[in-house]
């Protein structure tokens, strides 16, 4: 589905991916960890298509194309999306409106018809409920006044409604709870099918106990350096990762 | 104070306003009497006596004008105004044949409000909507008055108010903004010529919206309009305006004056969508709106809330007051105003806190992009008398590129102690942040400013009728097309 060919790209003459490669298939979740400043969540923004970095060498190839031209709202209406790790705030639109807005930008990509506002709060009810959060969450104010485990919840809301195939999901877990951290497994855990991949960015080994991971690799300095399966997690959890760093 | 926004990336901006469309622009071609050029006793006296006056609304006319010669054109505001040329206009235009009926109407003119989207002909009409359409300096039809004449509700052309209801029209006219209120109040009083007159009776909620709309078709002719709402006792009224002009590149000005007056618990919902002619993308040509809009709520628990969607016009000179003079009388001001291309706007309100109890709220809302320079000027006042003011300010700005400006001048002036005044300012960025996040959740750049814009001007809209909300989302939309690149 998803397969990045020795990435090079760097932001304002600094290089930060240094040839990564990664291929991710339909059904798999891979993890990725790794010490601040590794360039994780730089490999997020660049997937989802910001603009702020420059793309000196290698592919990042989606279902079999070149995505490095397409437009963030392209790459979205394709299937990608992005677990922000800072949920950004807009205020005086409902979460419910913007929701539907995009819904009905990824349909009309499609040549489907857009939702009315009825047919998509009942889809929406149902999916809220399904992942036990709360219905007035959809008329307040998109993020705005919401607490940090309140965006991240939002996340997966949008996540679920949205339905894309390939989720990113960026340092999700960092600042929830147990109780809201379990909220967000399941989330994800009921997103998964054998045609949905998932590439979840973590700190913590913590996460993957409730989002058991296909494979685990870790990145240091802009690169792959190691690659396993989630017993990989367990044994950063425990040396840290200084005996990866050359 | 909200986060300080990202710095948006100038390529994002550049091109918005270049792209944008002015829809209205077009110009009817249609057989008009157009008064010779110039301002002088002899034009008045024409205009009096082409609508058929009483001695003593000349007499009105004839006090304005010596006043006008007497004053200077006010400069405090922060916009560059070419010097206007008084004797470079006309200050009459009306189509040739003056019609009776709607039949009768020059159909030019009917596809014209066709084509504005306002159809004059009953069966088309919006359902629940009394139109006066004012094309150039006079109205053309005023729409349901029948039916609203059964409640004893008056809704008419000004010049037809002077000849069926003189002595309302004579009570009123000049109190709440008198002759030589100022430069531009003057020169309307010298030389208005048409708008709408509401007046309705004790206990009577109006079951309808009213709404004028002001159309400029002639060329280098000043339309001058002046309306008076006057809400009895205990009675209800919303009324709307909305103005549109052709694309020309000389300038032309709109100085229109605007009284309210509600009395005992009676309310007045007065809105706006202002969508002139705003110039082309170098600064030129454009309607200069010089507006003076005020409302006295004389009645204990009187209400006077103004709503204002300014979108058009190159310059905008605007600042809809109330004066609070019974007791637990509430004036409210709600406004957004977008200025693009080289558009400016100085606009805002004055709140005047006479009687006990009184209370006033301000939520004022400047887009500002392109070169757009726009300002918020308010004045909120409480006299000795005005025991428990209270006061609730919110102005917020957003700026979408670099080469924009927003400006705000409180002013505030304080005379009894019991007053409580609170005041609120934010300037943010639209944030390349926020349009990626849309971005990536599959909208594209112009759709995502204009929800961020949308979401921004949200506690405005939601006082507006709803028909005319949507209209103001779409009007916001059209003006910020191309925005981002």
């Amino acid at each position: 589905m998803l397969e990045i060919v020795d990435l090079h790209a760097k932001i304002e003459d600094k290089e930060i991916l240094k040839g990564l490669s990664l291929k991710i298939n339909e059904g798999e979740v891979h993890s990725i960890m790794g010490p601040n400043g590794s360039g994780k969540s730089t490999l997020a923004s660049i997937l989802a298509g910001k603009e702020d970095y420059d793309i000196t060498d290698g592919d990042i190839l989606f279902n079999g194309e070149s995505i490095l031209e397409m437009a963030p709202e392209e790459r979205a209406q394709e299937g990608i999306f992005l677990a922000f790790q800072y949920p950004i705030e807009i205020p005086g639109v409902t979460n419910s409106y913007f929701l539907r807005e995009a819904l009905n930008s990824i349909r009309k990509s499609k040549g489907e018809n857009p939702l009315k506002p009825v047919e998509f709060v009942k889809i929406a009810k149902e999916k809220i409920k399904n992942l036990k959060m709360d219905e007035s969450l959809l008329n307040r104010s998109l993020n705005e006044g919401f607490s940090g485990g309140e965006k991240k919840r939002n996340e997966i809301l949008q996540m679920s409604i949205l339905d894309p195939c390939m989720s990113i999901l960026d340092e999700t877990d960092s600042g929830l709870d147990i109780d809201a951290l379990q909220i967000v497994a399941n989330g994800v855990n009921s997103h998964r099918s054998p045609d949905k991949s998932f590439l979840v960015i973590t700190h913590y080994q913590r996460l993957l106990n409730y989002i058991v991971p296909d494979f685990v690799h870790v990145l240091v300095g802009g690169k792959i350096v190691k690659s396993g399966d989630k017993s990989l997690a367990l044994e950063l959890e425990s040396k840290g990762y200084s005996w990866l760093e050359s | 104070m909200r986060e300080e926004l990202k710095i948006d990336n100038d390529q994002a901006t550049k091109e918005m306003l270049e792209k944008e469309e002015y829809k209205y622009g077009f110009v009817t071609d249609v057989d008009q009497e157009i008064f010779p050029q110039g301002l002088n006793e002899e034009v008045i006296k024409q205009i009096s006596a082409k609508k058929e006056e009483p001695k003593w609304l000349l007499d009105f006319r004839l006090n304005a004008y010596k006043k006008w010669l007497k004053m200077k054109d006010p400069d405090w505001a922060k916009l560059n105004i070419d010097k206007i040329d008084y004797n470079k206009m006309s200050y009459f235009a009306s189509p040739k044949e003056s019609p009776k009926s709607l039949d009768e109407i020059d159909p030019e003119i009917l596809e014209t409000y066709d084509k504005l989207g306002i159809p004059l002909e009953e069966q088309k009409m919006l359902e629940g909507v009394a139109v006066d359409a004012v094309f150039d300096s006079v109205s053309l039809v005023t729409t349901f008055k029948d039916k609203l004449a059964e409640l004893g509700i008056i809704f008419c052309s000004f010049s037809e108010a002077v000849k069926e209801h003189e002595d309302i029209v004579k009570k009123y006219l000049g109190k709440v903004i008198p002759a030589g209120d100022n430069y531009f109040a003057a020169l309307n009083a010298a030389v208005f010529t048409d708008g709408s007159f509401v007046y309705v009776p004790k206990g009577v909620r109006c079951p309808m919206e009213l709404s004028t709309y002001f159309r400029i078709n002639a060329e280098n002719t000043g339309q001058f309009e002046r309306t008076l709402i006057i809400a009895d006792e205990g009675s209800y009224v919303s009324y709307l305006e909305g103005c549109t002009a052709p694309k020309r590149s000389e300038s032309q000005l709109h100085a229109a004056c605007v009284e309210l007056l509600a009395h005992d618990d009676a309310t007045i919902k007065y809105s706006t969508i202002q969508n002139w002619y705003p110039g082309d993308k170098n600064g030129k040509g454009g309607i200069y709106n010089f507006v003076t809009k005020r409302g006295n709520c004389v009645g204990k628990n009187s209400r006077i809330s103004w709503t204002q969607v300014e979108t058009g016009s190159s310059i905008t000179w605007k600042y809809p007051s109330c004066i609070l003079t019974g007791d637990n009388s509430v004036g409210e001001f709600y406004s957004v105003a977008l200025t693009n291309n080289w558009q400016q706007a100085d606009t805002g309100t004055k709140m005047i806190h006479l009687g006990k109890n009184t209370k006033s709220t301000i939520v004022s809302k400047g887009i500002s992009a392109g070169q757009g320079q726009n300002t918020y000027r308010g004045l909120v006042k409480v006299n000795e008398n005005a025991v428990n003011a209270r006061n609730y300010t919110q102005c917020d700005s957003i700026l979408i590129g670099d080469k924009c400006g927003a400006h705000t001048f409180p002013y505030i002036e304080i005379k009894n102690p019991t007053a409580q005044l609170e005041h609120e300012a934010t300037t943010s960025k639209v944030g390349e942040d926020q349009i990626f996040y849309c971005q990536q959740r599959g909208m594209n750049e112009e759709d995502a400013l204009s929800l961020i814009v949308n979401g921004f001007c949200k506690e405005v809209f939601k006082e507006l009728p709803f028909e005319f909300a949507v209209e103001a989302e779409r009007l916001l939309s059209v003006s910020l097309e191309g925005s981002v690149g």
